[in-house]
């Protein structure tokens, strides 16, 4: 029996995972709890946001997203992936920076507008 | 002439535009400082914003993205890089602008959603030197999401707020390396969901009862001491550690921001240290309104949105049916409680149901908050974990409201271990 917190939303729920029952969650309030609960002991994931440079806007950086969780292990290779993009404003929410970045099966994609700055 | 002028372009000022606007208010402005519309929102470019308005999962930006693209659906105007610099009690807001200079404006309502700001070193007064390296943790944000500067590579961060425990995780990312979190509490301050995946994930460890006693350092700060405290949150002698960092982060609480709200001789709580508000979020003066950050200090945006619509159609109501008067309830709070918002509530003014927010001044484990009126308990809630960090929430039926005899009190009792 594993005691987590579940980090899917906000609550926080306490969770109670048992491997031996087939990673059987309790304590969660919603079914999102159960599927966070099973997969953080079997192969955690996490979204990862950070920014990247950005060229003709307001400010140097966008902020950018996984628009998908990745495994746990592959957020370093997904921090450097994206250290050598620069993109040119403008640029719209959802535009995708790297498809499928270092194999994970998400898209990094971008979370802002950047408008155009003269 | 303005139906409503909104103080701040925040997510507070923009849902509360917003639904005046959807309720059928037309001249409607909103005043913001910056120099765009969002808020605090457009730093935190982490995910977890929009589970409950939105029903999925945003980062900051996102979420400040779909309400300004929502307003600008609308006929609202925005000023931007334009700072109210007063408010009177009859709604006439001053304001200085890049674009219009000084101008006066009359409105019908006013709604207030100015937010809040970070408490800093000279709040907690930390002994030591006075050397460059310490920022709040929202400044370090706005550097690191905003304008590309990494403020330091070896830090410790002191308060477990969540905004600390989220520059920790980001300046991880960026390659800093993040010594410690420290807490003087001996619970953080943050939400437990941001211990996991901050803190846990990075293996940063966290502090309780422990606090920053010594910053040293002549140009740069070059070493912190973190000692243990005592119940009383007095530092124990030779329990110090010392740290060697370049850089102090803290993250030790924020403060609603109410300089426009006390030069109009509204009505303060020092519980919350904003305005005492009525159930539609109206302040001491009829007409004027506040929500959000300004109002009480929340951990989650979507409640902030949920408040400040409330604010936005009373605000409409007001211009479009006219004042409010009736019978008053006062909310007190009981043992375990620090605070209620709102304060007052006009059982008129209740349709369904009153919702109201409140925080609790421990952990507690398997509670009931209880609802009494003088000695009768009207409502009782049950929950099965309760902690200061995090900003509880009930729903009260109208039909249980009128048991309540000239006011109410919000308890904690906790289950006997």
């Amino acid at each position: 029996m594993k005691e987590l917190i579940c980090i899917v939303c906000p609550n926080g729920c306490h969770l109670r995972v048992d491997e031996e029952k087939d990673y059987l969650v309790t304590g969660n309030s919603c079914p999102r709890g159960a599927e966070y609960g099973k997969s953080e002991l079997m192969h955690p994931v996490r979204v990862v946001t950070s920014t990247v440079r950005c060229r003709d806007a307001a400010y140097p950086r966008c902020p950018v997203k996984t628009n998908r969780p990745v495994p746990k292990e592959s957020i370093r290779a997904v921090m450097k992936a994206m250290e050598n993009v620069t993109l040119t404003a403008p640029v719209r929410i959802g535009d995708i920076v790297i498809k499928n970045i270092c194999g994970t099966g998400a898209d990094l994609v971008s979370t802002r507008n950047m408008e155009k700055e003269n | 002439m303005y139906d409503l002028i909104v103080v701040g372009g925040g997510p507070a000022g923009l849902a509360a535009a917003w639904a005046a606007w959807d309720k059928g208010l037309k001249k409607i402005l909103i005043v913001e400082r910056d120099r765009e519309l969002g808020g605090i929102l457009n730093q935190c470019i982490h995910n977890g914003f929009g589970l409950h308005h939105f029903k999925e999962e945003l980062t900051g930006p996102e979420y400040a993205g779909r309400f300004a693209s929502m307003i600008r659906s609308t006929g609202v105007e925005v000023r931007l890089d334009t700072m109210v610099l007063e408010v009177t009690r009859d709604k006439q807001v001053r304001m200085v602008g890049k674009a219009t200079g000084y101008r006066e404006e009359q409105a019908r309502t006013v709604v207030l959603a100015m937010g809040c700001r970070e408490r800093t070193r000279g709040a907690i007064a930390i002994p030591g030197t006075r050397p460059a390296g310490i920022f709040t943790a929202g400044a370090a944000q706005r550097y690191v999401n905003m304008e590309g500067w990494l403020p330091g590579k070896r830090v410790v961060i002191l308060g477990s707020g969540d905004i600390g425990l989220i520059m920790a995780r980001r300046m991880t990312l960026e390659g800093a390396k993040v010594l410690a979190c420290v807490e003087v509490m001996p619970y953080s301050g943050g939400l437990n969901r941001n211990i996991v995946q901050c803190l846990q994930d990075f293996d940063i460890p966290l502090y309780l009862s422990h606090t920053v006693t010594e910053i040293r350092g002549e140009k740069r700060v070059e070493q912190v001491v973190v000692s243990q405290v005592d119940e009383s949150r007095r530092p124990i002698p030779g329990t110090e550690m010392v740290f060697d960092c370049d850089t102090l982060l803290l993250s030790v609480g924020l403060i609603p921001e109410n300089e426009l709200t006390r030069q109009a001789g509204i009505e303060m709580d020092p519980r919350t240290n904003g305005p005492k508000v009525y159930e539609n979020m109206e302040v001491s003066v009829p007409g004027i309104f506040a929500c959000g950050n300004v109002c009480h200090v929340h951990d989650l945006v979507d409640y902030v949105t949920s408040e400040s619509l409330r604010a936005g159609e009373a605000a409409a109501a007001y211009v479009l049916s006219g004042d409010r008067a009736g019978k008053t309830l006062t909310v007190k709070n009981g043992p375990g409680v620090t605070y209620t918002v709102p304060q007052r509530i006009r059982r008129e003014g209740v349709k369904k149901n009153c919702g109201i927010f409140f925080r609790v001044n421990r952990v507690c484990r398997d509670s009931e908050i209880l609802v009494t009126s003088g000695e009768t308990v009207i409502a009782k809630y049950s929950r099965s974990h309760l902690a200061p960090g995090e900003m509880e929430h009930i729903m009260l039926p109208a039909v249980l409201l009128n048991k309540a005899d000239g006011e109410i009190t919000l308890s904690i009792r906790e289950a006997q271990a």
